[in-house]
């Protein structure tokens, strides 16, 4: 891929006195727990390869020990790794001296921590500016763009607090802050948000949303929470025990889980508030196009519903039910079919968030309509297809291959 | 060594030959330090002028000017009235009793003994801090400098350089450098990981990493090693008056001798008052300074 920015290949890390010597056994297949208890020495990652693109946020995940601190200590080298490869730009940041590694970390990558890490003999103010500064920017330079990025995470007026004097939900803004004002163009965060209580941390997750569509960083994002994985992430590779298990598009792993531990990982997931309504609607089926109600009858005979959509040369109009269209037919045989007929129903995005159409979904007695943008209806959502997706059946549900990802 | 009674009484050297190693010890540093006395007491040449400068200057200011000096200093470090007041009622009983002299030499023996102690003992802890190699070697020689009585620091160095001035000073740092040591190692090495993380993430040099995060904020363990420290110099500065050194020690060396007891006890008073100027000053500043680790009281 052309817009490749951090490539990592076949990456090892044991952890010990002498991994090198070790190192065999790992490539012999010996398991975590068997090198462990053998050599003393702590595989961290196993045989690691990702591509992670420009622009996009990727997502590690994986339950507490699975490596995820690790893996992302690596991007900067806080962690040297034992062996493998990790590309940069196409640099292996394995060649960089002392300096030219200092000069990486201030300009490539910044990096908010899971403990905030702040400096807490520093003021706010200088927090944020603190990556500015190590950079040789001159005070008054650093403290004003520092200021404008605590404004920005909404923290104007704490500029000469100390961390100490501030929530936790505001310190980890004031983190966010500081990686931001350094513009690095890589963004590291190792579980930013978990120490945070939930309301605040799903405002946090929005407010990183909003600056990503303006900012468009490359963030590497580590939780082990799906949910806000499946919220934030472009992509998601999931890991355990040190190795990768699957990485893919969200709904790729929310679906189709490669093995018993991610389906696991899925299972425990509000897949209401994960899942759009297109990665689980079906293929609307019941088009009628006629144009009076006699034809309209007859197109829904032909498909054994009492229901249809009506759609017609620009797109869709709306859902009519063979009960009322009966009656409008006794009252009059002739009549066309017009908008007095329609259901009173709000057609649903296809980008909408399932948690959000569930209410309307279980009030109609017939499949909801999915009308895109464009105004065409795309698909149905039915009752069904809620209940199996969101229902204790945890199967994976079948996906139409129409629809793999639009 | 008779073989017949080893059970009931520890093999001994004889006598003889116990004497025969310390003569050739006692020469050979002897022959040491005749050979390198004068060089090496050249070499403190700068501190004794600085130390005699120094006093001169104490003795020759107004006493006013120096008391109002002294309570200006621990009002700007304290913020705190009271313990101006105290500073400024002290050392008027010590002009009072006739101990004013005494009282700034000891002052200027301590001021130097500390400052040298601060340049020689932070450096010392930041380079045992950084390796552990050097904390497993000089941990064990504080130990030693720590637990020999103070007398034993004495004889070499008298032996060294004579009696005087700069004999009682080096002894005095060296009793007193341990804490400061110490403290520093101790104070860098339990800097939060996570802060120390974050500023190499940012790219922060060592030089950065040092003078930005680990010193500042080692501080208050660092300044509670230079308190340590201070209190160290001040008693032993009495052990120093034996080899001659000027200051409150030496009325406290003659009541000894001749069992003056209101001498001693109003000299030892004069140096408790100053070792209590000393540690409350200290601690205040170095409280002051930490305002960031919560409580905003100035207290
Ligand atoms: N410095 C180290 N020395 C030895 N072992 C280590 C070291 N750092 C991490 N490990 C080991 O590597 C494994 C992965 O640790 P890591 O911190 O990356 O986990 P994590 O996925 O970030 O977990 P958490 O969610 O709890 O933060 C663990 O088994 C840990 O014991
Ligand atoms: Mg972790």
């Amino acid at each position: 891929m052309a817009d490749a920015l951090i490539r990592v290949e076949n990456l090892y890390k044991l952890f010990g006195n002498s991994p090198e010597k070790y190192m065999p056994l790992v490539h012999q297949g010996k398991s975590k727990d068997e090198i462990l208890a053998e050599t003393g020495h702590t595989l961290g990652l196993k045989d690691i390869n990702l591509t992670i693109n420009a622009g996009e946020i990727f997502v590690i995940m994986g339950l507490s020990g699975s490596g995820k601190s690790t893996l992302i200590r690596h991007f900067n080298r806080l962690i040297d790794p034992t062996e493998g490869v990790i590309k940069v730009e196409g640099t292996d940041v394995m060649q960089f001296n002392a300096k030219e590694l200092e000069q990486f970390r201030r300009h490539k990558m910044s990096m908010v921590f899971q403990r905030f890490g702040l400096l807490p003999h520093k003021t706010v103010l200088e927090n944020v500016a603190y990556g500015l500064r190590i950079q040789g920017v001159s005070k008054a330079e650093a403290l004003s763009r520092g200021r404008q990025w605590l404004e920005t995470v909404g923290l104007a007026g704490y500029e000469e607090q100390y961390p100490a004097q501030l929530s936790g939900g505001q310190q980890q803004r004031v983190g966010l802050a500081r990686a931001l004002c350094t513009d690095a163009e890589i963004l590291l965060m190792d579980e930013a948000f978990s120490a945070l209580d939930p309301l605040i941390r799903s405002e946090m997750q929005d407010q990183l949303v909003q600056l990503q569509e303006k900012l468009h960083k490359t963030i590497i994002f580590i939780t082990h929470d799906l949910d806000e994985a499946l919220r934030l992430g472009d992509r998601i590779a999931i890991l355990k025990d040190g190795e990768i298990v699957q990485q893919g598009e969200p709904e790729e792993i929310l679906l189709n889980p490669a093995n018993d531990y991610v389906e696991a990982f899925v299972r425990d997931v509000n897949r209401a508030r994960a899942l759009t309504v297109e990665t689980v609607m079906k293929d609307p089926a019941y088009r009628i196009t006629a144009d009076t109600i006699a034809g309209a009858l007859q197109q829904m005979k032909g498909f054994g519903r009492d229901y249809g959509y009506i759609v017609n040369d620009e797109g869709y109009q709306g859902v009519v039910k063979a009960e009322r269209l009966e009656e409008a037919y006794q009252a009059d045989k002739d009549a066309t079919l017009d908008e007095t007929l329609y259901e009173d129903v709000e057609p649903v995005d296809p980008q909408a968030v399932l948690e959000t159409v569930i209410p309307n979904t279980l009030d109609a007695d017939y499949p909801l309509p999915v009308v895109d943008e464009e105004g065409q209806l795309t698909g149905q959502l039915t009752r069904g297809t809620l209940a199996e997706v969101l229902g204790e059946s945890q199967k994976p549900v079948e996906k139409d291959d129409s629809k793999v990802n639009a | 060594m008779a073989e017949s009674n080893w059970l009931t009484e520890i093999p001994q050297l004889d006598r003889s030959e116990l004497r025969d190693i310390r003569k050739t010890l006692d020469t050979a540093y002897r022959d040491f330090s005749r050979e390198h006395g004068e060089m090496i007491e050249a070499f403190f040449d700068p501190l004794l002028s600085f130390l005699v400068w120094f006093e001169k200057l104490l003795l020759a200011t107004p006493w006013w000017l120096v008391i109002a000096i002294v309570a200006g200093l621990a009002y700007l470090a304290s913020r705190s009235w009271k313990l101006s007041l105290g500073v400024i009622v002290s050392f008027m009983l010590i002009g009072y009793f006739g101990m004013w002299e005494d009282a700034m030499s000891t002052m200027s023996i301590i001021l130097v003994c500390t400052l040298m102690a601060i340049v020689l003992g932070v450096p010392i802890g930041i380079i045992m801090a950084r390796s552990d190699r050097m904390q497993t070697l000089i941990t064990p020689i504080l130990d030693v400098m720590q637990t020999m009585p103070a007398f034993v620091y004495l004889i070499p160095v008298v032996m060294l350089l004579g009696i005087g001035k700069i004999p009682g000073v080096i002894a005095v740092i060296i009793y007193a450098i341990p804490p400061v040591i110490r403290l520093t190692n101790l104070g860098i090495r339990l800097v939060d990981k996570d802060v120390l993380e974050a500023a190499t993430a940012y790219g922060a040099s060592p030089m950065q990493r040092l003078l930005g995060v680990q010193l500042p904020l080692a501080m208050p363990t660092i300044m509670a090693g230079i308190n340590q420290t201070i209190m160290m110099a001040l008693s032993m500065v009495v052990i120093a008056s034996m080899i001659g050194v000027a200051g409150l020690g030496q009325p406290v060396l003659k009541s000894i001798t001749n069992q003056y007891f209101t001498l001693g006890l109003l000299n030892g008073l004069a140096i408790v008052a100053l070792a209590i100027i000393f540690d409350r000053v200290s601690q205040a500043y170095a409280k002051r300074t930490q305002r960031h680790l919560g409580g905003m009281d100035n207290g």
